[in-house]
C-alpha cells in the first residue's frame, strides 16, 4: 500500500524490507487492519505523512527472518505486533510507558515510533504490506497462542488496548456512569471494555445510527445520536440527575463533527488541529471533580478547548497512546477466556490489492463498515 | 430516564478489574524513580544511517533506531528541512511540514509522468466504492463539485 496524497492510496511493488539494526525482525504479514486514526492520515490531517509512505499499525504474521541479537523470537512464529515500537530500555519503558519510547522517534519527542504513521511518529513503513521491518523485535511482538483467532489477534495490536486503557485511565469506580464520545472500532471497544471496572452505566455517543446499533448490541450500553439532540452537553447532564457523568471518554480525535465553529476553524481553515468537538463536550459534560479520559488522535500544534472549565471544574485529565506490551497479558486471558470477542468487531474482510477500495469504505462509513481487515494475497 | 441494562452485574467480567487504587496515575506509570536518572540509560546499538533523517531539534541525538522511508528530497524536502530548525513547539515547525505535504502530492504526480505512469486517479481515490454502495449520495457530491467549479470559470470568465 502506498499513500499518494489526501484520500488516494494504491498498492505497489517495493522492495522486500531488510534488517537495518541487529535487533530488527522482518514479518510476513498474514493480516493488517485499517485503524480510524489511519484516516486522519489518508485525510492528510497529520504533519510530514510523505507520499510513497505506507501505512498500517496494526498487523500480525509470520516471523520471516530475524537479526542477530533477536533472542526471543524464532523464524515461523506467528506474532502479534502492538502498534508502538518500543525499546524496553529507556526510563520510559522500564516504567511500562512503552507508548512513549525515547528511542523510537528521532522526529519528534511528543510521540513515540509508531508503524505506518507518519514521519512525525518515525518514518516507519507500515504493516498495510505483504512484509514489514520490526525493530525491537524482542521486546514488542508477541507469539499468538495457539488456540487464538488470528482476527483476534490482529485486534489486540491496538483496537483492544486503546479501548481497554481508556476506560482504565477513566479510573471508573463501581457504580459509576461512564459517557464514551466516539462510537468507532476504539469507542466500541471502549464502552465493552468500561464494564470491566464496575459502572453502572456505559452511554456511548455519535451521530452515525448503524453504529450506535451495532454499539448497543456489542457492548452492552445505551447509544444516543447527537444530531437527535439540541444539545448533547444539557442532554447528558439531564439523564445523570443534573450532575454530570462520572467519567466521559473522547475515542473520536481530530476529526469530530457537530460543532460548526470547531469544524470551520478545524476541518475548512485548518488554524487548529482538527476539530476538538468530542472533546469539548466531554469537558463540558463530566461531572465537577470528574475524569476525562482522551484517546481520540489529536495533532499538532494545538486545539481549541475549554481549559476555564477544566480549572473551575477541577477535572482531572488522563491521556496517552495504548501501552500495548504492558497490557497484553490481561488482555489476552480476556480473549482467551471468553469476556471479549475482538473479531466480533470485523465488518469486512479485503484483499490488499484493493486497498483504495476498503479505505473509501471505512472513510465514508459505507456498507456499514465498522472494521475492515486487509489480506495479503496468497502468493505472499 | 430508564437505565436500558438493569442486569449489567451479569454482563460477562463486569467489574472484575476494577481498582480503587487507580487515582490518579497508577496503572499508567510504574514509578521507578528512574526519571531523574534523565537519558541516563544502557541504550542499545545505533541503527546505522543510510538515509537523511530530520531529527527534532527537541532531542540531542538520534534514537537508537528510526524509520528510513521517504527522506525527504525535492521543494517539499527543502521545506522539510526549514521546518526541523524549529521546535515542536513552533507554528513555522508543523505549518511548513502541512505545506510540504501539500507540495509533495503534487511532486508525486509529476513523479508518475515523469516514470510514465499515468495515475488512475478514480481508482485510487476507491470511488468504485461510492458508486456501488452510495450513489445517490455520490452523484449529489459529483453535480456540486461541478456546480461550484462551473462558477468559478464563470466568475473567472467575467472578470477577464
Amino acid at each position: 500500500m502506498e499513500y499518494r496524497g489526501p484520500y488516494r492510496v494504491r498498492t505497489v511493488e517495493k522492495p522486500m524490507p531488510q534488517i537495518l539494526h541487529p535487533e530488527d525482525a522482518i514479518i510476513r504479514v498474514t493480516r493488517s487492519c485499517i485503524c480510524g486514526s489511519d484516516l486522519h492520515l489518508y485525510h492528510g490531517m497529520v504533519p510530514d505523512t510523505r507520499v510513497g509512505s505506507t501505512f498500517g499499525h496494526e498487523f500480525v504474521g509470520v516471523v520471516e527472518e530475524i537479526g542477530p541479537l533477536v533472542q526471543k523470537l524464532k523464524v515461523g512464529d506467528q506474532v502479534l505486533v502492538p502498534f508502538n515500537i518500543a525499546c524496553g530500555k529507556c526510563n520510559f519503558c522500564k516504567q511500562g510507558l512503552f507508548g512513549n519510547c525515547h528511542e523510537s522517534n528521532p522526529m519528534a519527542t511528543a510521540v513515540g515510533g509508531i508503524f505506518g504513521y507518519s514521519h512525525t511518529a518515525g518514518g516507519y513503513d507500515g504493516g498495510q504490506a505483504e512484509y514489514v521491518r520490526v525493530p525491537y523485535a524482542d521486546v514488542g511482538p508477541t507469539v499468538i497462542p495457539p488456540d487464538m483467532d488470528p482476527d483476534d489477534a490482529v485486534l489486540l495490536t491496538d483496537v483492544v488496548p486503546t479501548g481497554y486503557q481508556a476506560a482504565e485511565m477513566g479510573g471508573i469506580k463501581e457504580g459509576d456512569t461512564v459517557v464514551i464520545f466516539g462510537a468507532g472500532p476504539i469507542g466500541i471497544m471502549a464502552a465493552r471494555c468500561a464494564w470491566f471496572f464496575g459502572p453502572s452505566r456505559v452511554i456511548i455517543i455519535d451521530h452515525v445510527d448503524y453504529r450506535l446499533e451495532f454499539a448497543k448490541n456489542y457492548a452492552y450500553c445505551e447509544a444516543y445520536n447527537f444530531k437527535d439532540m439540541e444539545d448533547p452537553v444539557v442532554f447528558l447532564k439531564k439523564t445523570t440527575d443534573w450532575y454530570g457523568a462520572d467519567v466521559c471518554i473522547d475515542c473520536v480525535g481530530c476529526e469530530a463533527e457537530g460543532n460548526s465553529l470547531q469544524t470551520f476553524s478545524g476541518k475548512v481553515t485548518l488554524m487548529q488541529a482538527g476539530t476538538a468537538t468530542a472533546l469539548q463536550w466531554a469537558i463540558n459534560s463530566v461531572k465537577k471533580g470528574g475524569i476525562v479520559s482522551i484517546v481520540g488522535v489529536y495533532g499538532p500544534p494545538f486545539n481549541l478547548i475549554p481549559i476555564g472549565n477544566v480549572l473551575n471544574k477541577g477535572l482531572t485529565i488522563r491521556a496517552n497512546q495504548a501501552s500495548v506490551k504492558r497490557l497484553l497479558p490481561k488482555l489476552i486471558a480476556h480473549v482467551q477466556e471468553g469476556r471479549l470477542n475482538p473479531k466480533g468487531l470485523i465488518t469486512h474482510r479485503v484483499p490488499l490489492e484493493e486497498v483504495a477500495d476498503a479505505y473509501r469504505l471505512f472513510s465514508s462509513k459505507l456498507d456499514n463498515c465498522i472494521k475492515t481487515v486487509l489480506i495479503p494475497s496468497a502468493k505472499s | 430516564m430508564k437505565k436500558q441494562h438493569q442486569d449489567y452485574k451479569n454482563i460477562p467480567g463486569w467489574g472484575m478489574d476494577a481498582d480503587p487504587e487507580n487515582e490518579p496515575n497508577y496503572p499508567m506509570k510504574n514509578y521507578t524513580g528512574d526519571d531523574h536518572h534523565r537519558s541516563d540509560y544502557k541504550r542499545s546499538a545505533p541503527q546505522p544511517k543510510d538515509v537523511e533523517i530530520l531529527m527534532s531539534n527537541e532531542r540531542p541525538k538520534i534514537s537508537a533506531v528510526f524509520g528510513n522511508s521517504v527522506p525527504p528530497s525535492g521543494l517539499s524536502g527543502m521545506i522539510r528541512r526549514y521546518a526541523f530548525k524549529h521546535s515542536e513547539d513552533r507554528y513555522r515547525h508543523w505549518l511548513p511540514l502541512i505545506f510540504a505535504d501539500r507540495i509533495n502530492m503534487f511532486e508525486g504526480v509529476v513523479d508518475d509522468l515523469r516514470k510514465g505512469y499515468f495515475p488512475n486517479i478514480i481508482a485510487e481515490r476507491g470511488w468504485k466504492m461510492e458508486v456501488k454502495h452510495n450513489p445517490k449520495g455520490f452523484a449529489v457530491k459529483i453535480a456540486t463539485a461541478a456546480a461550484v467549479g462551473y462558477m468559478i470559470f464563470l466568475m473567472l470568465k467575467k472578470k477577464k
